[in-house]
């Protein structure tokens, strides 16, 4: 495989993850540089929202080695089914965000609680700083004028677009899109990705985006990877990918989501 | 009795003039059913948070004192802690014991209510929470209880409206409730059709104002949960 990065933030070294018989990954490889914009595409089921949830430390994997910026995600004598203490959880955590595919906004608070949440109790920020960093990241989605509302009163759109700034209010290095809008409506995937367009300017955030958005995945990513069965078939520059797929897996898919 | 003389020529008479009395009667029972149902609702959630941790040992005993603690008579445990803690040393005011033995029991029925609620709480919360880092007790104290509160409202008042009829109960452990002040009343009067009656309309009263502030509640309560700014 191609692309072994130089200055890897993210890899993933053989790593299995199974639910039960079901082997999701298999004996993955996988390296992030940081920065990179990386769009995963594939049939479903083929193990790329696994590779996020794990990163995630939503889900624990089997076999192989994960790290973070240098950080394992086992411990050595770690326990569980995570194979780490909570301490050492929430260290690779503070480093990672992520966006869902169901927003998954506190219902119960408003816009601005939703974002200040986290850096009030996590960052322990004092609450004046945190609602300044919230206000401005809601301006930056364009949504400032919402922050008294609660999730219940917003639109799909604006709820993601909220739980993006949310995302972001933890000033993650890696940021991870699951799917960010498969739960929406047509007419509000474009104020979403555009919003996501946006932090695909920024240099230092690493983004790893699950898409079924073609042309969007083509437009922002510096790679595409393309997964069937738990493995990475093919992957490259979204130019190479999208007009000139090598294997016959990667052609056969490509087919039928761009019709 | 207490300084108090009664008039039993007509019931209305009879009514009136025990009346003071049975007052004080009611603010012991109130006082029983309000700190017995506090202790229900901390301890009620204290077990079903343990029951949820991941150590087997922890969760396993839980579960096994909820189960002792629902499947026991609430006289026998009344009984248990007056009687026979002493003997270890552990003296209670009647009172305290009788609060007590009120809110072990319905702690156990609580935790239940609890757990059906936590249950419930939509996994992509839990995810959420966990991705931006809060840590477990933050998760349970700012997204997990805010949310449960709605669901778990009506299973709640349900409950302290069984717990308020079930205060007589003290009155075996010289706790001077409404309903034991009613029956001293009647041994000495040999009348006791007025007070058992008086007694009987007031916990009818109480539960409909409970029922009713519950219901009120339930309409006021956001869906969604308790509402943070």
């Amino acid at each position: 495989m191609t692309a072994i990065a130089k200055d890897p933030i993210i890899e993933f070294a053989g790593v299995t993850k199974r639910f039960g018989a079901l082997t999701v990954l298999d004996d993955f490889n996988f390296q992030v540089e940081r920065g990179e914009k990386v769009t995963l595409i594939g049939p479903s089921g083929s193990g790329k929202s696994t590779v996020l949830r794990i990163l995630m430390t939503l889900e624990p994997f089997q076999e192989g080695r994960l790290t973070l910026a240098g950080m394992s995600y086992h411990e050595a004598n770690g326990s569980g089914p995570f194979r780490a203490s909570d301490r050492h959880l929430r260290q690779i955590r503070s480093h990672v965000g992520m966006v869902f595919q169901s927003f998954n906004l506190f219902p119960h608070m408003s816009v601005l609680r939703n974002v200040v949440e986290a850096p009030l109790r996590v960052l322990g920020l004092p609450r004046g700083e945190a609602e300044c960093r919230a206000v401005d990241l809601l301006a930056m989605v364009g949504l400032a004028d919402k922050k008294d509302h609660f999730p219940s009163q917003l639109s799909g759109g604006q709820q993601q677009r909220v739980a993006i700034a949310r995302a972001l209010a933890m000033r993650p290095r890696v940021l991870l899109f699951d799917e960010p809008t498969s739960a929406l409506d047509p007419q509000l995937v474009g104020e979403v990705l555009s919003v996501i367009r946006g932090l695909a300017s920024e240099h230092d955030l690493t983004m790893l985006l699950v898409t079924h958005e073609m042309r969007f995945a083509r437009e922002v990513s510096d790679r595409v990877c393309f997964f069937d069965k738990g493995r990475i078939c093919e992957q490259g520059e979204p130019e190479r990918i999208f007009s000139a797929p090598e294997q016959a897996r990667t052609r056969e898919f490509l087919a039928s989501v761009l019709g | 009795m207490y300084g108090f003389e009664w008039d039993t020529t007509t019931p209305l008479t009879y009514a009136t003039s025990i009346l003071p009395i049975v007052m004080i009667g009611l603010t012991v029972t109130l006082q029983a059913a309000a700190a017995g149902f506090a202790i229900a609702l901390t301890l009620g959630l204290v077990f079903a948070l343990m029951r949820r941790n991941r150590i087997r040992a922890v969760s396993w005993t839980t579960a096994l004192v909820v189960e002792f603690l629902r499947d026991t008579p609430l006289l026998v445990q009344l009984f248990f802690l007056y009687y026979v803690l002493p003997d270890y040393g552990i003296t209670l005011p009647a009172f305290l014991t009788g609060a007590i033995a009120l809110g072990l029991q319905y702690s156990a029925y609580t935790s239940e209510v609890y757990r059906g609620g936590i249950e419930a709480v939509a996994r992509g919360q839990w995810e959420a929470a966990t991705a931006l880092n809060l840590t477990r007790f933050q998760t349970y104290r700012d997204i997990v209880v805010p949310q449960i509160v709605p669901r778990i409202l009506p299973a709640m008042g349900n409950y302290l409206v069984a717990m308020i009829k079930e205060t007589p109960v003290l009155s075996v452990v010289t706790v001077l409730e409404m309903m034991g002040l009613a029956n001293m009343i009647g041994e000495r009067t040999f009348e006791y059709l007025v007070p058992l009656t008086l007694v009987g309309l007031i916990f009818l009263l109480l539960t409909l104002i409970c029922s009713a502030g519950l219901h009120r509640l339930q309409k006021i309560m956001p869906k969604a949960g308790i509402p943070l700014r």
